[in-house]
């Protein structure tokens, strides 16, 4: 399987002592809808500058849609945070810089999907709410059928049933031409849904990537008595205390029993993002970098 | 005919996978009916395409469903169900036990948890009955 995003050591530093990312090792085969999550500061929006060839690398490398991303612009669709677009202009004029900035944008589904939403062709942007301008960069984006689509935190502004026609929108994309989704995002309850290869940042640095399944199945939450992790080897990542039971996510492969007076199951999604989200990041394994 | 359970700790492609089995199980559906398409589970679900695509795929190597290409996907003429002909049996001495603890005033989740643990500890309870002279 090709790789849609694939980085070696990137990292980039703002001004001459802060890493925005640092040491970034992915390899995201194309077709996946990945989801990126991590706090805020964490790497995610430097990370998608990158692979779109908006932000310089300091190290390493990159390589987006096939090649180095400011080569394969035409194959990338970025949406940035809160989908900035030019205030002044008219939907209908977007639409226009849209097609003739783009070799193979689709006009016809642009204006269509516009028209579906009941956004006016004729209203500025600056007049928009904040959930419409998101839809007319998500329909800039899609109209220009790219391979790649970076979209950070693309939903924040819309309402449910927005979220679900913008959805729908993009798993359309995802089925007819085979594109990757990178999906920044905080709502990591809706995440399970929309993605199935995770990506977790933390200070600049790749804590944990795989596809979900996979991963799920090489960690278990292990309850027991206080205590209980200290001896036994095992691999924690993070762990709470309550009414003298600890509970823990571990990274362990299906077939090593917990042991008596352990109980354990399968994480549940959102225990196994906020596991590495919440974990001491300084002790964190590096091989849980799959 | 699918719903995803956000909260579970099963993958939500295994939540498909276990729906269609159940539906099978209890006669719900029947070989040669046809399922939704992928298309039509990801509009219904706002679910990931590929997670949908996971889940047929188990189903067709389990022998539940056939794929037509162009055509449609269909349960299979004889899906390799061992429980298929006792389930409804089944089904109803356990709807009957269901309603006799909720007579004896158990909640829902009483009654969830003592499936669960009949489930998970076959020996469970066999202590208590020998302790109460053998009545069940």
């Amino acid at each position: 399987m090709s790789a849609a995003l694939r980085c070696a050591g990137l990292g980039h530093r703002y001004g001459r002592h802060l890493w925005g990312l640092r040491d970034c090792d992915l390899d995201v085969p194309a077709g996946r809808v990945v989801a990126l999550v991590g706090p805020n500061g964490s790497g995610k929006t430097t990370l998608m500058s990158m692979a779109a060839g908006l932000l310089p690398v300091t190290e390493g490398t990159v390589e987006a849609a096939g090649g180095a991303p400011a080569q394969r612009l035409d194959r990338i669709g970025f949406i940035a945070q809160d989908a900035p677009l030019w205030p002044r202009l008219r939907v209908a004029d977007l639409l226009e810089v849209g097609r003739c900035m783009n070799r193979g944008f689709d006009g016809v589904m642009a204006a269509e999907r516009i028209g579906r939403l009941g956004i006016r062709p004729r209203a500025r942007i600056s007049a928009l709410s904040g959930g419409e301008r998101a839809q007319v960069a998500l329909t800039l984006v899609l109209a220009k059928r790219p391979e790649l689509f970076l979209l950070d935190e693309p939903m924040a502004n819309l309402d449910p049933l927005a979220r679900r026609e913008f959805l729908g929108s993009m798993f359309e994309a995802c089925q007819d031409t085979g594109s990757t989704v990178l999906y920044s995002s905080h709502a990591v309850a809706e995440l399970e849904r929309v993605c199935d290869y995770l990506i977790v940042l933390r200070a600049g640095r790749v804590r944990l990537a795989g596809d979900i399944d996979e991963l799920r199945s090489r960690h278990r939450v292990i309850r027991g008595p206080d205590g209980w992790p200290a001896g036994g080897g095992w691999q924690v990542i993070s762990q709470r205390s309550m009414a003298g039971q600890t509970t823990a996510l571990v990274r362990c492969d299906e077939t090593r029993l917990p042991g008596p007076g352990l109980q354990d199951a399968a994480p549940a999604f959102d225990e196994l993002v906020l596991g590495y989200l919440d974990g001491d990041a300084a002790r964190l394994p590096e091989e849980a970098v799959a | 005919m699918f719903r995803i359970d956000g909260r579970s700790d099963v993958p939500i492609y295994r939540q498909l996978v276990q729906q269609v089995r159940r539906d099978l199980m209890l006669g719900r559906l029947r070989p040669g009916d046809q399922l939704p398409s992928v298309k039509e589970v990801v509009d219904a679900l706002s679910v990931n395409p590929n997670t949908v695509v996971k889940a047929f795929t188990e189903l067709e190597h389990q022998g539940m469903i056939v794929r037509r290409q162009g055509v449609g996907t269909f349960v299979a003429a004889a899906p390799q169900l061992a429980s298929l002909a006792v389930a409804p049996r089944l089904l109803a001495q356990l709807a009957r036990w269901v309603e006799r603890a909720r007579r004896d005033g158990l909640s829902a989740e009483q009654i969830r948890m003592l499936l669960q643990v009949a489930l998970d500890e076959p020996a469970a309870g066999e202590d208590d009955r020998h302790a109460a002279g053998g009545a069940v």
